[in-house]
This record gives structure tokens, C-alpha cells and sequence, in this order.
């Protein structure tokens, strides 16, 4: 058993759990923060997505204790209870619909977004489509989730 | 997953000294590659010795022409660092086109050449830029670090600490990624280094991983362009065949990654 410590969505975690739990089950098991999903489990579908230190990162293939000390985000704590602009953006676009990959899509969106503002890049169609590349989405086809990221990164910068 | 004991090294001697102390130790870097093998069972180490709280393995430093990356550095921070793409573009590219954004967040440089998986994209630069891996016990160059499939001249708990190059005259990276993993099906780095000197490294073709092209190499120093490769015979021998494609379409695909590492 490993004890590791965290900060999740604003509020510090603590637990002590085997050391060769994933970062994914100890968010789902532990914290009972099911909103991240385990998809392939093989690090190719994006479901288990969320933001380490500000990154995307795939929580199905990080340990938990390599997250020690590390401030991580799901998608429950993107709006604090609200809808955050880009999760409203999947909503109104039909961005969605069995939502299974949406948690994952909704992490990257918001990633891409960030680290394109902060390169001072436009976050074209295209760009959008090549970022796209780690998530894997079933049902819709993915031009609505692109149209969804386009109108969400517009209200993101609206605020 | 089996059970392990995780440690987290505080300094590359810490991570040294863990190693040594297990019974049958791994050294744990993004943990991209190894991590999804041991969900499959097909790597069960009996300790992971963590390399990411080591602030000395990271960073990239470029000084006039002369790069040091560290080991511990992730492909995104190689793919993001302005300073880099300056004095060496490909290596950029290379490093901006490896799996997915998520991945490229926790994969490092340090990491990939240490697996050499044969479609990787990193041992294709380094090979072809003549780079230098340093490591806590030695400095090792390129051509006598990558020795075949998922093998290398590190010794048995050897640690990778950085990597060293001379930023070329010109250089180029171009593969055909396979579509679902983004490893290299061919990947081609070409680089023109001082005196008339060509380097040519190919990833994702070769039957005992990567290695140099002579024939594209003497062509190149000859006349650097897109046109010299034309005339340049490239042998299905040795070759990889596979689910993807068979080695005399890898022959073919090194003459047109070539190309678009050229143009």
C-alpha cells in the first residue's frame, strides 16, 4: 500500500491505496468520481481523460501514486456544479449522444483551447480535428463534437 | 495489473539505488508504453522506481547550436519549445506528431529510447542527428545505441539522463502514420550536418528496428532535394512485413517519406 495525496477538483484527497492502482480507479473507486470513464483501457480512447497540473492526460494509463502532490481536474469539477461554457456548447450542438466519450471529449476540448490561447494559435477546424486524434467517439460521427469545440471555444473566450 | 511496489527516486542515485535494491525493477518514465503492457501481463515488474519527481531530467536547454534535452522531458514540452524549433524544426515535428496530445503530455524522450520500440519516431532523429545519450554511467552515441528490436546498450539498470546533438545545417522528419496508433508504418528523418556530411535514419520499416539508409545518404550529400531521391534503388531486403503492410510497400514508403522529409 502506497499513501498518496492529492488535490481533486479544488479539495485535498488523501487515501492509502495499493500501489498499482490507476490514477482512473482511485478517481472512480476512491473518490467516487464516476463522470471519468473507462473506455479501451488501452490508452487509445480518451474517456478517462483529465487535466493533471493543467494537462490532459489519459488517467487510465498514469498511476495514482505518480500523481502525488498533483492538482487534478474531472469533469465534475470543470463548473463546480454548473455547466461550464464548453459543456453547454456540446449540449446546444448535439454533441453527444450515448455521452459515454463525452467527459473525455469535454477535458481535451478545454486542454486544446488552453494551450492553443496560451501559444497564441488559432484553434482552427482542422487543428480541432487533429487534436481530437486521442479521443474515440462511437455514435456521432464527430462533426458535432468539432462544431461543439468551435462554438465552445468562442464562449469560452466571451466568458 | 500484478502487484508492485512503487518508489518514487528523489535524485538519478536514488533511482540507482532503488533499482539495484529490487528484486526485478523497473525504471518508470511517462509510463506511455509500459504501463499499457502491464495491464496486458506481458511486463510484471516486481518494483517501479518512478522517475518523475527528478527536476534535473528535465528541460530542454539550447545554446547556439549545441541541444540538450533531458531525459525526463515530455514530447509536448520538445513539440511547444520555440527555441528548439529555431535550430532544429524536424525534431520538433517529430515530437509534435507522437501518439496524441494526451500522451504527449506524459511520454518522454528519455523513455522512448530506452523501449526502442522499432516504429518510434525518436530513434529515427537521434540516428540521423548524430546525437550522444548521456546516461548516469556513460555517454553513448547513437549509432551504438540502438541495437535491434527493444534493445539498446544500456546495461541492466543503466539510466538515460539526457541527449545531446549539434543542430543541423538542414533537417526534415515525415511518416506515414499507422491510423489508429500514430506509430511510424515508415517514418524518415533526413539531416545535412557540416562538410557536405548526410544523415538518414529510418523507424518503422527495418526487421531489426531502426537504421541509416546509405544509399539515400550518399545520394543527399551529393544534391540535397527531393529529385536526388528519385534515383536512388531502395531493397525490400530486411524489411518489415506485417498486418499493415509488406516490405516491399515499406521500400516504397521510405523513397516517398524521404521525399517528404526533403521538401
Amino acid at each position: 500500500m502506497t499513501e498518496i495525496s492529492m488535490t481533486v477538483n479544488g479539495k485535498a484527497a488523501r487515501a492509502s491505496v495499493p500501489d498499482n492502482t490507476l490514477l482512473v480507479d482511485f478517481l472512480r473507486e476512491h473518490l467516487r468520481l464516476t463522470g471519468t470513464h473507462v473506455g479501451c483501457d488501452t490508452s487509445q480512447c480518451g474517456a478517462c481523460i483529465v487535466h493533471m497540473d493543467g494537462r490532459a492526460v489519459k488517467s487510465c494509463t498514469m498511476l495514482a501514486a505518480s500523481a502525488e502532490g498533483a492538482e487534478v481536474t474531472t469533469i465534475e469539477g470543470l463548473a463546480n456544479g454548473a455547466l461550464h461554457p464548453m459543456q453547454t456548447a456540446f449540449k446546444e450542438n448535439h454533441g453527444l449522444q450515448c455521452g459515454f466519450c463525452t467527459p473525455g471529449m469535454i477535458m481535451s476540448a478545454t486542454d486544446m483551447v488552453a494551450r492553443y490561447k496560451a501559444a497564441g494559435k488559432e484553434l482552427t477546424e482542422e487543428a480541432i480535428r487533429h487534436e481530437l486524434e486521442g479521443n474515440i467517439c462511437r455514435c456521432t460521427g464527430y462533426h458535432n463534437i468539432v462544431r461543439a469545440i468551435q462554438d465552445g471555444a468562442a464562449k469560452m473566450v466571451a466568458g | 495489473m500484478y502487484d508492485l511496489t512503487y518508489h518514487r527516486a528523489t535524485s538519478v542515485d536514488d533511482a540507482a539505488a532503488k533499482f539495484s535494491a529490487a528484486s526485478d525493477g523497473q525504471l518508470l518514465a511517462g509510463g506511455q508504453t509500459l504501463l499499457p503492457t502491464m495491464k496486458h501481463h506481458l511486463a510484471a515488474p516486481s518494483d517501479l522506481i518512478d522517475l518523475r519527481g527528478i527536476a534535473d531530467l528535465v528541460g530542454v536547454k539550447v545554446s547556439g547550436r549545441s541541444v540538450t534535452i533531458g531525459a525526463m522531458t515530455t514530447h509536448a514540452a520538445v513539440a511547444e519549445n520555440a527555441q528548439l524549433a529555431s535550430v532544429c524544426p524536424a525534431i520538433v515535428k517529430l515530437a509534435g506528431g507522437i501518439g496524441d496530445p494526451a500522451v504527449r503530455h506524459q511520454g518522454t524522450i528519455g523513455g522512448s529510447i530506452a523501449n526502442n520500440d522499432p516504429a518510434a519516431d525518436y530513434p529515427a532523429g537521434l540516428l540521423a542527428l548524430g546525437a550522444t545519450i548521456r546516461t548516469n554511467k556513460r555517454e553513448i552515441a547513437a549509432d551504438d545505441f540502438f541495437t535491434g528490436l527493444f534493445s539498446t546498450a544500456l546495461s541492466e539498470g543503466e539510466i538515460v539522463t539526457a541527449v545531446g546533438f549539434e543542430a543541423p545545417e538542414a533537417c526534415g522528419y515525415a511518416k506515414f502514420p499507422n491510423p489508429a496508433s500514430r506509430y511510424a508504418m515508415t517514418g524518415v528523418f533526413v539531416a545535412k550536418r557540416g562538410g557536405g556530411n548526410v544523415r538518414v535514419a529510418v523507424t518503422g520499416a527495418g526487421s531489426d528496428g531502426v537504421f541509416r539508409h546509405d544509399g539515400l545518404e550518399r545520394a543527399l550529400s551529393e544534391d540535397w532535394s527531393v529529385a536526388a531521391v528519385d534515383g536512388v534503388p531502395v531493397s525490400a531486403d530486411g524489411l518489415m512485413t506485417d498486418i499493415h503492410c509488406d516490405a516491399t510497400y515499406r521500400a516504397n514508403l521510405i523513397k516517398a517519406m524521404a521525399k517528404r522529409a526533403l521538401a
